[in-house]
């Protein structure tokens, strides 16, 4: 936030701000009604609550007394959720009265256009505002499912189900026995080990293939590249049920499925992609007078490759590797055709938790494995700033 | 290249080795079954004891029941059978038997006598239905309720009926996404008699019949496709009253502690048990029957009791069913079977809805999407 104004704010008539105050408490109200019962009432109760809180503040609690009204809507707002959902209601409560503290005066005052340029047209102001709130929007719809899973997995109970001890924030009614089953049960450390063990072979064989078809592909004198580049990005492309499918009939007859290579293999054809496409692109930034000042200096290509290009396509390299581990750790539908129980993989198994018995040992494992994942793509992104840097080093 | 060569090389060794060593039997098995609670009550009481017999016997076990018929037919066809013996619902078995894909028995054969001698036969009795199915379990759909949920002043849910009447009994409901059990119970609440159900059933005029009567509570259904929904949906207080197989509800009661109580009336009871897929290499065949032999005998069958309050096929098990091995209670009342449980059951009709259930399933999935 600046500290500056770019616009001379002044403050809004109330036949503005009482309306818009109005709709935002409608807003709200149908989220709260909703949840306790009743989405009509809880949009017009919204609507005329801070109809009249906005009213009141905006008229004779404005200016000097402002401090101490937005601490009275916050308590208020607190004791009223705590009322209707003990000590969850309060905090709910509270963060309600804290926002719409603030928000009254932000739009009575007219303290929105503050850090705006004074030309923009009231639509252009609104839409610079709603941009912003559909955005976070959309970052609070994708994160939400994610982050509802992680206090499940510690329930006391064997359900999916938000108890009222948890809701009290009882200690009785979080545990860490679902983390304990899955540390403790011989049926999820084999899944784990399985995993753990196809994972990092099937990423080393995408790595070495991938790179090897990238820095062919993106020489001059390949014939045919867009189409051999079709081909070997295609398991990305072709839905995955209709590879496993074409895998596990094919792989039948070599001998290989239900075999740990053959679970192997076809994980590593599904990381394939994923290498190419970083590598392809690092390659794009490779200077290929390089490797001909090496060849110059007497170097042959298997030196030159590791002492001058794989160093600078390093990071392209290591992200592509990160996607295909990912992508073979979290794979279930091809591991269903082409491995056999004795494959099971941790996707697997929490398929199998699903289906059979909605454990929240799965929200347990869930959890771990978003962890890890979070982990792997901060490596990537690190990994992909300082492939920028070295890139805009390399002399071009 | 080289890695195909090897792979081959090592799979002409172990077939030399399995034809050398063709009267023993494997030394690994995969069983397959639903996981859950009811494979934990068949590990138990099936699987330990028969490794402790066998050390050195590798068991994987495969959750793959509910999709066997379809993983079967690929194997089948791949000609790659990797399962040796098989948990199946009794319908699946009858049809996987008439694709040749499961092997035909002969119960007094490969079955043990019962311990007073009656014949395998005459110990399973009607339950041995088909040629190739080997009873296990009597199971049973029925209905749990919130106890909790339960209007005041009114008399907690007893009658199948119950299910239809939302003015006695507001709030949401589970039901199976399929037709079976469903079709039934609609019409039995629709002034059906019991012995004519399948009659009715039978012409269109009959299956509309039903179909109406579930519309009367199609916006109340949350319908449910594994077993594991409707528990989770009974602990969750999302719906009143639900179906689903008394093991899960037993589980949900007795072991959970969830507020739920069960409603007997008009339970369908189901078979399930194994099969041994057709035209298995010998040792593996040699170790199926084997497993098959020890896991299906009289006490066997009754300790599966101790986990599950699942009934055993066998009537020779039936006295020997003692208490829950964690709970410590008796598990007779909370068998399908006890005859306070099954004052009014149905037996699922396999001939009917062999012939049935194409046909009435598509009217069903086209009825719920309207």
């Amino acid at each position: 936030m600046a500290t500056y104004t770019l616009t001379h704010v002044e403050k809004k008539p109330l036949s503005f701000s009482v309306p818009v105050l109005a709709a935002a408490g409608a807003f709200a109200g149908l989220f709260i009604g909703t949840a306790q019962g009743s989405g009509p009432i809880g949009f017009v109760g919204g609507a005329v609550m801070l109809a009249l809180l906005g009213l009141v503040c905006l008229t004779a609690l404005s200016n000097d007394k402002e401090k101490i009204a937005r601490w009275l809507i916050l308590l208020g707002m607190a004791a009223a959720g705590y009322a209707f959902g003990a000590l969850p209601g309060l905090v709910v409560g509270a963060l309600f009265g804290w926002f719409f503290g603030w928000f009254i005066y932000w739009i009575g005052e007219g303290r929105y256009r503050a850090n705006l340029v004074p030309y923009l047209t009231p639509g252009q102001v609104l839409w610079h505002y709603s941009f912003r709130v559909i955005c976070g929007m959309i970052f609070f719809f994708l994160i939400t499912p994610i982050v509802v899973v992680m206090p499940l997995s510690f329930n006391a109970e064997n359900f999916f189900t938000f108890t009222p001890e948890m809701l009290r924030f009882d200690p009785a009614g979080y545990s860490l026995k679902h983390y304990r089953d899955f540390f403790n049960s011989p049926d999820w450390q084999q899944a784990l080990w399985n995993s753990v063990t196809i994972a990092p072979v099937a990423t080393l064989l995408s790595v070495t293939f991938g790179t090897l078809a990238a820095i062919g592909l993106s020489s001059e004198h390949v014939p045919f590249k867009r189409a051999i580049m079709a081909i070997l990005i295609s398991p990305m492309i072709v839905p995955l049920i209709i590879s496993a499918a074409g895998m596990y009939f094919f792989y039948s007859r070599l001998g290989l499925q239900g075999t740990y290579w053959g679970v192997v293999l076809a994980h590593a054809a599904l990381g394939i992609p994923f290498v190419i496409i970083t590598v392809t692109a690092t390659l794009v930034g490779f200077d290929r007078s390089l490797t001909r000042a090496a060849a110059n200096m007497g170097a042959n290509p298997v030196t030159t490759f590791f002492r001058v290009q794989m160093p600078l396509i390093l990071p392209g390299v290591i992200s592509g590797g990160l996607f295909a581990f990912i992508t073979s750790f979290d794979e279930v539908v091809v591991v269903l055709f082409v491995g056999s129980a004795g494959q099971k993989t941790l996707p697997w198994q929490m398929f199998i938790g699903l289906r059979e018995q909605i454990s929240p040992t799965i929200l347990a494992v869930a959890t771990i494995l978003v962890s890890l994942s979070i982990l792997l793509l901060a490596t990537v992104e690190v990994l992909r700033r300082r492939s920028e840097r070295l890139r805009g080093m390399s002399p071009g | 290249m080289k890695l195909t060569k090897t792979l081959m090389a090592t799979t002409a060794l172990t077939v030399t080795a399995g034809a050398v060593l063709a009267q023993d039997m494997a030394d690994s098995m995969t069983l397959v079954s639903w996981g859950g609670a009811y494979q934990k009550s068949q590990v138990n009481a099936y699987a330990d004891p028969y490794k402790e017999m066998h050390p050195g016997l590798e068991v994987v076990w495969d959750e793959s029941s509910n999709e066997a018929v379809a993983k079967l037919r690929a194997m089948d066809e791949a000609g790659n059978v990797t399962w040796d013996v098989v948990d199946v619902v009794a319908s699946d078995a009858l049809r996987l038997c008439d694709e040749g894909l499961a092997m035909e028995i002969d119960p007094n054969e490969i079955l043990a006598a019962a311990p007073d001698g009656t014949s395998a036969e005459d110990d399973f009795g009607d339950l041995l239905v088909g040629d190739c199915f080997i009873p296990q379990i009597v199971y049973s759909t029925t209905f749990g309720y919130r106890t909790d949920m339960v209007p005041d002043g009114v008399e907690p849910p007893s009658d199948i009926c119950s299910v239809f009447d939302l003015e006695t009994y507001p709030g949401k409901r589970a039901l199976e996404k399929r037709p079976i059990n469903n079709m039934e119970w609609a019409l039995l609440c629709d002034g059906v008699a019991k012995g004519d159900v399948y009659d009715v059933l039978e012409t269109p005029e009959g299956q509309q019949q039903a179909l109406d009567k579930l519309g009367t509570i199609k916006d109340s259904v949350i319908w449910w496709s594994a077993g594991a929904d409707t528990p989770q949906l009974l602990a969750d207080g999302e719906v009143f009253m639900g179906s689903t197989y008394n093991g899960r509800l037993f589980s949900v009661i007795e072991e959970q502690d969830q507020p739920v109580a069960m409603m007997w009336d008009a339970q369908v009871f189901d078979l399930d048990g194994w099969i041994i897929p057709a035209n298995l290499p010998e040792d593996r065949l040699a170790r199926a029957l084997d497993f098959i032999m020890f896991a299906t005998d009289t006490q066997r069958l009754a300790d599966q009791a101790k986990w599950i309050s699942y009934g055993p096929a066998r009537k020779s098990s039936a006295p020997l069913v003692g208490q829950h091995a964690e709970l410590g209670i008796d598990m007779a009342p909370h068998m399908p079977t006890d005859p306070n449980n099954s004052q009014n059951t149905f037996l699922y009709n396999y001939e009917f809805w062999a012939d049935y259930r194409d046909d009435i399933d598509a009217k069903f999935q086209s009825w719920l999407a309207q």
